[in-house]
């Protein structure tokens, strides 16, 4: 569904549509606002919107404002808020479900780093069924264009070289690499997968 | 003792040329001195390790720990999974939990899975490798087998986040688990006492994509590790063991310190406590060279 037809569906409702919608998001109406959850983010400075406050836009409509944040994808999935929450609100998902139909609806912040980050992680390892470092790597180095990832290469130079020396990366793995054999039946699973879930947001 | 038999998962950090490959070999020359046989899981898959969530919605990801849990059910029945890996251990066990929790996911994703030919029943006990040494071995055990104690080395135990919360270890409370520091003890090594660091975050896969911010937070790690008066730091997660060695140069250059602090796996101290070289320890795998665990591997 596309974000003018969800604005259309919901309305004012946005505790609702994140219900409705988000991964775990049913949970946000048993935040009671204590914020213990904003004080446990490893990189709590760097959130625009820490969790509990961004349950509290959520309740107050800002709809926009909390979709288009970069807040979520500061989360370093820590799992410090879910072991602390007093509700057992499972945050971490929550945070993760709000960046993916960010995502989906196409609000998420294009030029944020996780965004990126996660997006080819995700394309990396469906490819094949598991992950390919170099690749996943280099991709990354690049993702802010070439020029950047030169500059972003040398740097990570050194890294490179340990990783390399101490037989911890291998450059052959540019041919291919790992991956799972039966590909045809893990793709056509992640297919389903996605259809049905496809299936369930947009009833 | 039996033979003791898992379901093994070593996840993708663990495959030949891949950055924890140093992790799978001193795991496996752990096991061998200890009659484990590792059974990996078949055709096993990526588990998305916490960070797949951008393209990778709910149910996507939950089938792909799915079907690595079906895989075993159908290859390994009777064993448990395990997992040296702190996210493909928590991913693993956290799905099933979920599946489990909600009868229309779980049927979802067994629609999902029957393409693969696969089906999950989702009884599987998912388990950290470290929870196999303390809970089916025990502290007296583990160090019955010590043939050269790590006398006179102090450890700081990085117990980081995901081998911690939210499921924890043994037990243990999160603020300050201790199996690390048991484990340390048990090898002959002095652990570091109120590490203040030790549950602490490095960044995760943010280390990536949020470099700075991240290193920062590393930093810290270090640092109070030296505060401690550690020579090393032991931790037993991929993610934690690269994000604290590798960036040790950058860091140095940004904050002006000297950090040159060895971060090595509970399996390396274990091989090399057990008596084997450098090589089966795998201390040829270490960025930043832990000196003084080779001197003890080569006598
Ligand atoms: S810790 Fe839980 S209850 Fe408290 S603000 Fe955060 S989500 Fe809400
Ligand atoms: S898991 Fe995410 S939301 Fe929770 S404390 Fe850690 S960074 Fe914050």
């Amino acid at each position: 569904m596309s974000n003018t037809a969800m604005v259309e569906k919901y309305r004012s409702n946005f505790l609702k549509e994140v219900a409705e919608n988000v991964e775990e998001g049913e949970w946000v109406r048993m935040c009671m606002q204590c914020g213990v959850c904003s004080g446990s983010c490893p990189m709590g400075p760097h959130w625009e919107h820490p969790p509990q406050e961004l349950f509290m836009m959520i309740r107050a409509n800002k709809r926009e404002e909390v979709l288009s944040s970069s807040s979520m994808w500061m989360c370093t999935s820590c799992y410090n808020c879910i072991a602390r929450c007093p509700r057992e609100l499972p945050i971490t998902h929550i945070m993760h479900g709000l960046a993916h139909y960010a995502k989906r609806l196409g609000l998420a912040p294009k030029e944020n780093p996780t965004n990126k980050f996660s997006q080819r992680f995700w394309d990396n390892l469906t490819k094949t069924g598991r992950v390919n470092e170099l690749k996943l790597g280099l991709s990354l180095y690049f993702m802010n264009g070439f020029v950047e990832g030169i500059k972003t290469a040398l740097k990570m130079k050194d890294v490179g070289m340990g990783m390399l020396k101490t037989g911890r990366m291998n450059p052959l793995e540019i041919l291919g690499g790992h991956g799972v054999k039966d590909k045809s039946g893990f793709q056509a699973m992640l297919k389903k997968a996605q259809e049905l879930e496809a299936a369930r947001v947009d009833k | 003792m039996a033979k003791k038999e898992y379901s093994f998962y070593p996840g993708c950090s663990s495959q030949k040329g891949a950055s924890s490959i140093n992790y799978l070999r001193s795991v496996e020359t752990m096991c061998e001195d200890l009659d484990v046989q590792l059974n990996t899981i078949p055709d096993w898959n990526c588990c998305s390790a916490s960070i797949g969530y951008n393209g990778g919605g709910e149910l996507p990801r939950l089938v792909l720990s799915a079907r690595n849990i079906a895989l075993s059910e159908k290859n390994h029945p009777g064993q448990d999974i395990v997992s040296p890996c702190a996210a493909c251990w928590l991913g693993t066990r956290e799905s099933q939990e979920r599946l489990n929790h909600n009868d229309s996911l779980m049927a979802e994703a067994n629609t999902a899975l029957k393409e693969a030919g696969l089906e999950l029943e989702g009884k599987k006990d998912v388990r950290h490798m470290v929870e196999v040494l303390i809970e089916d071995f025990g502290y007296d055990a583990l160090g019955a087998k010590v043939k050269k104690p790590l006398n006179d080395i102090k450890i700081a135990g990085y117990v980081g986040c995901q081998t911690n919360r939210p499921f924890g270890i043994d037990g243990e409370s999160f603020e300050n688990p201790k199996y690390l520091d048991k484990l340390i003890e048990t090898l002959g090594g002095e652990p570091v006492e109120n590490y203040d660091k030790k549950v602490s975050c490095c960044g995760g896969a943010l280390a990536f994509s949020e470099p700075d911010k991240s290193q920062a937070l590393i930093k810290d790690i270090i640092e109070s590790a030296y505060d401690g008066g550690a020579d090393m730091i032991v931790t037993p997660c991929p993610v934690c063991q690269m994000n604290v060695e590798v960036y040790q140069d950058q860091i140095n250059a940004k904050y002006n310190t000297k950090f040159k602090m060895p971060v090595v796996y509970y399996s390396t101290l274990i091989s090399v406590a057990y008596g084997h070289n450098a090589k089966d320890s795998a201390l040829d795998g270490q960025v930043i060279r832990a000196k003084q665990l080779e001197e003890i591997a080569a006598k």
